[in-house]
């Protein structure tokens, strides 16, 4: 897609007035009582085509969890004259860093769903050396250790998070036994990398892995080419896929040689958020998205809800909308923010990930929810999810 | 008042003397559109009776001759006589009525609109709403004054206790309080302010003439993970030394002195204790356990789990009819 795409939808939610008046942030930064301006930066890279037309790719994608934070923030600002501002901006990932730096001078907060180098791009600005930058999208492991920003936070679990709730999941299963297909994409070869990983650190050996190459439409030849091409994978217990965006991993399920289940980009899924998802309070949050949004809530509009929350957490608690304030109060030990999964969520000190339980779902129910019990960590269980401490070779944080 | 309604009535009024009715814990089955009604003095369940869609908030009129019942997914608060198991009406709640409370006056009830963020307060005579009142997201812990001079709503994402002058209907004090509020309860004479966070895993305690913070309680439990301890419902003893808090996932209640605000006793119970109530005596506390679809009867004075009694799915409140 070379055709550039800009949307900017301005949305500025006064104290004390409902159905989220709009009105120019200028005039709004006049009344009476704190402000916080944030952007949300959508560069995404546009989607790939899949096999299925199943699952489009809704446009407001991310932006839609972000317009809800908005609302949830300003409902409790409106007690506390406490103004939120939040400005959208889609533009295309060559357009990022133009757009990143003009938001950056209206406001240090800039929430931003793009691909890894863009990111990045962003974050090493000049502009952005004293904001505060969420990732919303990227699970990129180097994002989260050698190639860490103190300027960067990350709502969007890693690939290694979701990786290591399969793994705890395949060990309460005692399904020792695995076998890996993994596509093309880098995104889907990083996750398999992800997996792999993870396995190894909980005491599994990875078993054997095929890397996806067919070209012909499974949606016609799924029955003929997926037992012969899983056939060669030998005696596993459970079969990982890893495909990120769904093109052939749809078609895998029960058509596999051995009647086995399938993990990871299908079947049973470690998902940040999905519509299944309903204990601890999510009903509440999963009603008032699809009523403002008119669709099911995805990982990617949670992740930009809780940059959005986490932002409005810190004006409440602090009172106040000045960077050090907010960006140490997130990395503090005091911060929590309550994310309807049952726990309280904060940030991991050393690399700025949001700590947060991982669910594995399937299309009609969460199975379980990792850390899954008995998997035990010194000082908070959800750091069994992810890169820890010890490991994490990010420095940017001031750690180690 | 048709002679239909004045023979029921008649026969409550007769009957109650001469049989001596046992006195019973009513828990409503969030999961089965149900209420168990639960005999104190067999610890079973006597009675399983039909309601609207999620049953949650339960509370009986002053004079036990009505039970007012959260029925939050059919958007009402159903009005049922506790002797026949009857729906006699439905009141006008607004949407998703979760918990209520019923004011001092017996008259008003007082509504949390989870999916609405509004509390609305409805008059059970005349059967109409009388106000409806912007507060936080997710309204949830619903408490009044002893003096019926404030109603408190609590909104779990918004993080507040909101404080309502019931004369003018409006707020006049929002406080913070930690992570996702599910309880308000007064105590000491309406002086003080109870309300639990269930993220935040406290109680907090606040004085009632300027609503500032006094207290905070925090929890620990041997071998439960801090995380886990979510504290939801709690109750007071009569002599409002003693409060008892449910703590959610950790499956334990804590014993709270009241006076020092500090925890003396955990007891264990079923999974994910929610609400409580006690028996007319407070010498027995029955509290809802959610995931493990039971009701947990604790001896008070010894401070221990004494019986466990299957109920529905899910159960949520929980309400004494003497």
């Amino acid at each position: 897609m070379n055709r550039v795409f800009r949307m900017v939808m301005v949305l500025a939610v006064q104290a004390g007035l409902f159905g989220g008046a709009s009105v120019a942030l200028s005039d709004a930064a006049s009344e009476d009582g704190l402000h916080m301006a944030m952007t949300y930066l959508s560069a995404r890279p546009p989607a790939s085509p899949t096999l299925s037309n199943l699952d489009p790719v809704p446009d407001d994608l991310g932006a839609a969890g972000a317009a809800l934070g908005l609302e949830d923030n300003a409902t409790t600002g409106r007690f506390l004259g406490h103004h939120y501002h939040l400005e959208t901006v889609t533009v295309s990932p060559e357009e990022a860093l133009d757009a990143a730096r003009e938001a950056l001078a209206v406001s240090p907060y800039l929430i931003v769903d793009a691909a890894p180098e863009v990111l990045l791009g962003i974050a090493d600005l000049p502009q952005a050396q004293d904001a505060l930058i969420f990732n919303v999208g990227a699970a990129h492991s180097a994002l989260r250790s050698a190639e860490c920003r103190a300027n960067l936070l990350h709502t969007a679990p890693s690939y290694a998070m979701r990786a290591d709730a399969v793994t705890q999941f395949l060990l309460f299963k005692r399904w020792s036994k695995t076998a890996l297909i993994a596509g093309p994409a880098p995104e889907d070869q990083a996750f398999a990398a992800a997996l792999e990983t993870s396995l190894t650190k909980f005491g599994l050996k990875p078993g054997a892995r095929a890397e996806w190459g067919i070209e012909a439409d499974m949606r016609r030849t799924a029955a003929q080419e997926v037992p012969l091409f899983t056939q060669k994978l030998g005696e596993h217990d459970v079969l990982l896929v890893a495909d990120e965006a769904n093109d052939f991993a749809r078609y895998i399920v029960y058509n596999t040689w051995l009647p086995r289940p399938v993990a990871g980009s299908v079947g049973l899924r470690p998902a940040a958020w999905g519509r299944v998802v309903e204990q601890w309070g999510a009903a509440q949050l999963q009603s008032r998205f699809s009523e403002r949004a008119g669709r099911d809530m995805q990982p990617r509009d949670y992740a930009a809800w809780a940059a959005l929350r986490s932002l409005g957490e810190a004006m409440t608690r602090m009172n106040s909308a000045e960077i050090e304030t907010v960006q140490s109060y997130i990395l503090s030990d005091n911060f929590e923010l309550a994310g309807f999964k049952g726990r309280p969520l904060s940030y991991r000190g050393w690399n700025g990930q949001l700590r947060q339980p991982i669910p594995l779902l399937h299309d009609d129910a969460v199975v379980v929810t990792a850390p899954l019990e008995g998997f035990l960590h010194q000082s908070n269980e959800l750091d069994s999810l992810g890169v820890d401490e010890p490991e994490s070779t990010c420095r940017a944080f001031g750690g180690n | 008042m048709t002679p239909r309604f004045i023979l029921p009535a008649l026969f409550a009024a007769l009957s109650v003397p001469t049989l001596a009715q046992a006195e019973e814990i009513w828990v409503t089955n969030e999961k089965d559109d149900t209420v168990s009604v639960i005999d104190t003095t067999t610890m079973e369940v006597v009675r399983t009776i039909p309601t609207g869609e999620r049953p949650r908030g339960i509370t009986f009129s002053h004079d036990f001759s009505r039970v007012y019942i959260c029925a939050s997914d059919s958007d009402t608060v159903q009005v049922m006589d506790p002797d026949t198991g009857e729906i006699l009406y439905d009141l006008p709640s607004g949407e998703d009525p979760e918990q209520f409370v019923l004011h001092p006056d017996d008259r008003h009830l007082y509504i949390a609109n989870e999916d609405d963020a509004i509390t609305t307060v409805v008059d059970v005579v005349d059967r109409r709403v009388v106000a409806q009142i912007d507060v936080g997201i997710e309204p949830e812990g619903m408490a009044v004054s002893p003096d019926g001079k404030i109603a408190i709503t609590t909104s779990e994402t918004t993080n507040m206790a909101h404080w309502i002058d019931t004369e003018t209907q409006k707020l006049f004090a929002n406080t913070l309080v930690d992570s996702r509020p599910r309880h308000a309860e007064f105590a000491k004479d309406g002086r003080e302010l109870w309300v639990s966070a269930e993220i935040g895993g406290t109680v907090s305690v606040f004085s009632v003439s300027d609503q500032a913070e006094i207290a905070k309680i925090n929890f620990a439990v041997n071998g439960v993970h801090e995380d886990r301890i979510q504290p939801v419902g709690f109750e007071f003893t009569d002599d409002e030394k003693t409060a008892f808090v449910a703590l959610g996932p950790a499956n334990h209640l804590a014993v709270v002195n009241a006076e020092t605000y500090e925890v003396e006793d955990y007891i264990l119970v079923g999974r994910r204790v929610w609400h409580m109530a006690f028996n007319t005596d407070k010498s027995l506390l029955f509290t809802t356990n959610g995931v493990s679809g039971d009701v947990t009867v604790v001896d008070v004075a010894k401070r221990k789990a004494i019986k466990t009694i299957k109920v529905g799915r899910f159960p949520w409140g929980a309400a004494l009819r003497p």
